[in-house]
């Protein structure tokens, strides 16, 4: 598999617009599993092929998927990268303010007692 | 620490008691050399670009990864941010245009200040873009299922 570069700037604004939508939220636990074609992805949702195939391209835009032909079907495969930024730094809204709260306990502490 | 994450409503509250007065709290929140020592996840050096702490103040600030890639988010105080409150809002530079608002209570009473932090987005998706949507519908666990994932596809692809 080849991973495709994403540049940082833009990259990560396509993302989280991306994830933004529930669907294609589903669309990409979907994927996890496995590559699936249109017809195998649009089951799950009361969707026609054309509203997944929109989403599909907006997920490939930003870079979380990849398509390739396989006979007569199109195959949705999921891509790493981008969404190891998306989600490395953004999931983990509960980690970041328990960590950051147990560090302003100990910044506290130094505070009192210096006075 | 307590979170509040309620379905189909955009918000989060996070609630917090501190052993020290709120006035050592509010310099905690406004002093970027105090600022620098406690916010952000362990393992990130947070630089403080900016921190203007009155009506209309500008704030900025980026944490840094051990790569040395810098994720940065700014934002404007509402009202002058006293020991009683702080009103600001929030953008992650990489999501522009998608801005939450907090609300930061500091009550003290015999030597305990609790902390209140309340967030809200514009809608219950941006919300569950930031926020533990697991007690909501597993996404924070779907997701990090597909963290794990992506980690294997990746080393597998370096491999």
């Amino acid at each position: 598999m080849v991973l495709k570069p994403v540049g940082y700037e833009d990259g990560l604004t396509g993302v989280f617009a991306a994830l933004a939508d529930p669907t294609r939220r589903a669309i990409l636990t979907r994927l996890k599993g496995g590559d699936a074609t249109v017809a195998e992805l649009a089951a799950p949702f009361s969707m026609s092929q054309p509203a997944v195939s929109k989403h599909l391209k907006v997920l490939e835009q930003a870079g979380l998927i990849s398509r390739s032909q396989r006979a007569t079907a199109r195959l949705s495969h999921l891509e790493a990268e981008p969404l190891r930024a998306a989600v490395g730094w953004l999931m983990d809204y509960r980690g970041y303010w328990t960590e950051s709260f147990d560090r302003l306990d100990d910044l506290l502490d130094d505070l009192q007692g210096e006075s | 620490m307590k979170i509040v994450v309620e379905p189909g409503v955009p918000q989060v509250v996070v609630v917090r008691e501190f052993r020290a007065p709120r006035d050592l709290l509010f310099r905690a929140y406004t002093e970027p050399d105090l600022v620098k020592r406690w916010l952000g996840p362990a393992g990130l050096e947070l630089v403080v670009n900016q921190l203007d702490p009155r009506h209309g103040g500008r704030w900025r600030w980026t944490h840094y990864d051990s790569d040395g890639k810098g994720y940065a988010f700014h934002g404007l105080y509402h009202g002058s941010p006293t020991p009683e409150r702080i009103v600001q809002t929030y953008e992650f530079d990489q999501a522009p245009g998608t801005v939450y608002l907090n609300l930061i209570t500091f009550d003290e009473a015999d030597g305990v200040t609790t902390l209140t932090q309340n967030t809200v987005f514009f809608a219950v998706e941006d919300r569950d873009l930031y926020v533990d949507g697991g007690m909501e519908r597993g996404l924070r666990a779907s997701m990090r299922n597909l963290d794990a994932l992506v980690t294997e596809l990746a080393e597998e692809a370096h491999s």
